[in-house]
């Protein structure tokens, strides 16, 4: 069993825990993900890693409570074991011999997004990050982004914090400003990368996206988070999760990962309604 | 005394039109009766042909003659000395084209219903017995099994017969493999691929769950930091093809690996799974193999009006085993044969609403020895289909042969092994669908237990 020794909510919807999981601890890279599964009945929930302690062998995993599912997986509490823990799955993030990234993370997209300026960090990279979040409420993991960063730009859709506008809006702004990145990485909702990528093409910046497609076995198996890069089928477990942004085909990734839309929205409803009753 | 009726003593099975609602097991077994009868019909030759049909060589006609005998422990003991999973092969292998196919009572009439014998002695010996812990004196070598289906639940098996200290790494959740993600509960029921893993827990066999052999150890690590004397590479068949057709990433395609993951191993039919399954009206599943007929049988359990199988050559090219089409038939899923699709389309919202397909025919022999199917011209046609599922096999996962140092393989992906099952690394073999591609149950067994064989021998001379 994999023991949470650690949850901290970061706001009302993100929710950070530690995990303990020694074997994925020993192995993990940032840009690879885990699978976990809450109870014997759970799905199999896929996590991209936001960090790692080897020494302590445990994983942070940090989710949005989006659904059914993740709404059980807050329940639990420090102490409390989860069924099964399984990774690291995926190639990790190509972070090696980069000298200046933009890493560019929207709302809970960050928590992938700041182990990666971590790693570069250390790497001895120029790092600047922009984040952005719906408004000041949602902001997590702001003082771990500064420090590990160079630049930090935090944007907002309502301009409750940092600057009113999105994260595309800073990005431009920057590379207008004569920032000149080997690459810029992007993690968020697939609308926000599909954007950054629209932003840096014209300027041949590379860019790299973190794609989380619906999976269920997650090592190479079900073909169920296949995605079209480059215009051949390519699967996101064992291929990705990271993709040239370039590449990609969001919109069809964007229609795929609304085929359990009605059925997510039914099961989070009967969950939240079945988590009152218990409170009452 | 021989029982001379042409036909096979007929095996009950539950109503089509009932079962096809439900995920209950299809086929009942013989009774006690019906059995000792089918076994007689059994002529006992001298020079059995049905051994040569079977890739592990049990002895069949000795087991047969127990059966006739009413000795049903002593015909699974016969049994068991070559296969370890008996009640697994008795419903999953492919007998027309294997024992049963050498029968010589089929060269008239009905061979001799091997296959049900051997599905009746292994229940029989599962009812009739409880799991006992078995005292095995440990050789003091370790050997590391990767994967949990047939081929590596094989070769644990034979090996720690032998004394050897056997641990099973699986990647998913639950042990199995193809046999619980794969297989659907109303072909196998779950409770008997689990009680086969508990027999051989019993023998000392360690079963670890959540290790991506490749990811979370490496095999050079296994072999290197963890003390493994030998590995067996038994992870099977991987990714799914697909057809590269326009609209295939359309929501509502799923590979037949997708969907039945999420039926059998998620429960998705079960009222208390969270994973969902897209309850459709109208299936098309596409390919012609046992996997095809699990897909489309398990679509029509779960609601859909109808089902069809797509399949691009004729009826006598399916290569699904023989019972499976039958059941299906039975069962109302529509065989569209010498039909290939096209297209798929999508309606407004991005889900498949149609699939363009076009009629083909027979011509010459292809490289496979089966005859090449040709488009027949102006015959386009379309087929309303919510759920489209592409069975059309596997190709090996790329993370082992990735992962591992020195590692041959062939171009396709699958691993080159030597007689002995081992491959170009020093003391890790190899064997089924990693090797072969997708194949069958019972060869993935055949290789796992000449590995075991290959294993045995290796770490002898290494002394």
């Amino acid at each position: 069993m994999y023991k949470i020794i650690k949850k901290v909510s970061l706001n009302p919807t993100v929710t950070l825990m530690e995990i303990e999981a020694p074997f994925v601890a020993k192995k993990a890279e940032p840009g690879q993900f885990i699978i976990l599964r809450v109870d014997e009945n759970g799905e199999r929930i896929p996590l991209t890693i936001a960090d790692y302690d080897r020494e302590k062998g445990t994983i942070t995993i940090i989710f949005q409570i989006v659904g059914a599912s993740t709404l059980h997986l807050n329940i639990l509490n420090e102490g409390d074991c989860l069924q099964d823990f399984v990774g690291p799955l995926g190639v990790p993030s190509h972070v090696e011999g980069l000298k200046k990234v933009a890493v560019v993370g929207g709302g809970v997209g960050c928590a992938i997004a700041y182990p990666i300026a971590k790693k570069l960090h250390a790497l001895g990279c120029e790092v600047h990050s922009i984040v952005g979040f719906r408004n000041k409420d949602l902001v997590i993991l702001e003082d771990e982004f500064k420090q590990v960063s160079d630049k930090y730009v935090l944007m907002s859709d309502d301009g409750s914090c940092g600057q009113k506008g999105l994260v595309t809006h800073a990005l431009q702004a920057l590379i207008a400003a004569g920032e000149q990145y080997d690459e810029v990485i992007a993690i968020g909702p697939l609308i926000m990368m599909k954007f950054v990528v629209e932003t840096t093409r014209p300027h041949n910046i590379k860019t790299m996206v973190s794609m989380n497609p619906i999976m269920i076995d997650g090592t190479g198996m079900c073909g169920g988070c296949r995605l079209t890069v480059g215009g051949k089928t390519k699967f996101a477990c064992v291929d990705g999760p990271d993709f040239d942004g370039f590449e990609v085909d969001f919109d069809e990734a964007i229609s795929r990962g609304r085929s359990y839309g009605d059925f997510e929205r039914h099961a989070y409803e009967k969950a939240c309604n079945l988590y009152k009753k218990e409170v009452q | 005394m021989f029982n001379m009726n042409p036909k096979k003593c007929e095996m009950p099975s539950l109503d089509p039109n009932i079962r096809n609602t439900n995920f209950e097991e299809v086929a009942l077994g013989y009774t006690e009766e019906m059995a000792i009868d089918e076994a007689k019909r059994c002529l006992q030759c001298k020079n059995p042909q049905c051994m040569n049909g079977c890739p592990v060589r049990i002895e069949i006609p000795k087991f047969i003659a127990l059966v006739a005998e009413g000795k049903f422990e002593e015909a699974y003991q016969v049994i068991y000395a070559s296969s370890a999973l008996p009640a697994v092969c008795g419903r999953v292998c492919p007998q027309e084209s294997q024992c049963e196919g050498k029968c010589v009572r089929g060269i008239k009439h009905e061979s001799v219903g091997i296959g049900r014998l051997e599905r009746f002695v292994a229940d029989w010996h599962n009812a009739h017995t409880e799991i006992e812990a078995k005292e095995i004196v440990s050789n003091g070598h370790k050997v590391a099994i990767v994967g949990s289906g047939p081929a590596g639940l094989t070769c644990a098996g034979d090996l720690a017969k032998l004394g050897y200290e056997v641990t099973i790494f699986e990647a998913l959740h639950v042990a199995g493999g193809v046999l619980v993600y794969g297989i659907p509960e109303f072909r196998l029921p779950k409770a008997i691929v689990q009680r086969e893993i508990d027999g051989l827990k019993a023998m000392g066999v360690k079963v670890e769950t959540n290790m991506v052999i490749g990811r979370t150890i490496t095999i050079d690590e296994l072999m290197e930091e963890y003390g493994f004397e030998a590995v067996f590479v038994g992870s099977g068949a991987g990714l799914p093809k697909f057809m590269n057709i326009p609209g295939e990433n359309l929501k509502g395609v799923f590979s037949a690996n997708e969907f039945l993951t999420r039926v059998n191993l998620m429960k998705a039919y079960k009222e208390n799974s969270t994973t969902p399954i897209k309850q459709s009206k109208n299936v098309a599943v596409v390919g012609g193999g046992n996997v095809a007929m699990d897909a489309a049988r398990c679509a029509k359990r779960l609601g859909a009006e109808n089902v069809y199988i797509v399949y691009r050559r004729g009826l006598e090219e399916l290569p699904a085993r023989k019972e499976e089409v039958e059941h299906a038939m039975e069962e109302g899923i529509i065989f569209k044969l010498l039909n290939n699709p096209i297209e798929l389309h999508g309606d407004e919202t991005g889900t498949v609403s149609k699939m363009t397909c076009v009629e083909m025919t027979l011509g010459e022999p292809d490289a496979s020895g089966r005859r090449r199917p040709v488009v027949k011209e102006n015959s386009e046609f379309d087929l309303d289909v919510d759920c489209v599922i592409m069975s059309l096999g596997t190709s090996p996962n790329p993370l082992i042969k990735a992962t591992t140092s020195g590692l041959n393989t062939e171009r396709w992906g699958g691993i080159i092994v030597d007689e002995a099952s081992m491959t170009s690394v020093d003391g890790v073999f190899a064997g089924g669908d990693a090797v072969t591609g997708a194949a069958t149950v019972i060869l993935a067994m055949g290789a796992g237990k000449q590995a075991a064989k290959g294993i045995d021998e290796y770490i002898r001379n290494r002394g």
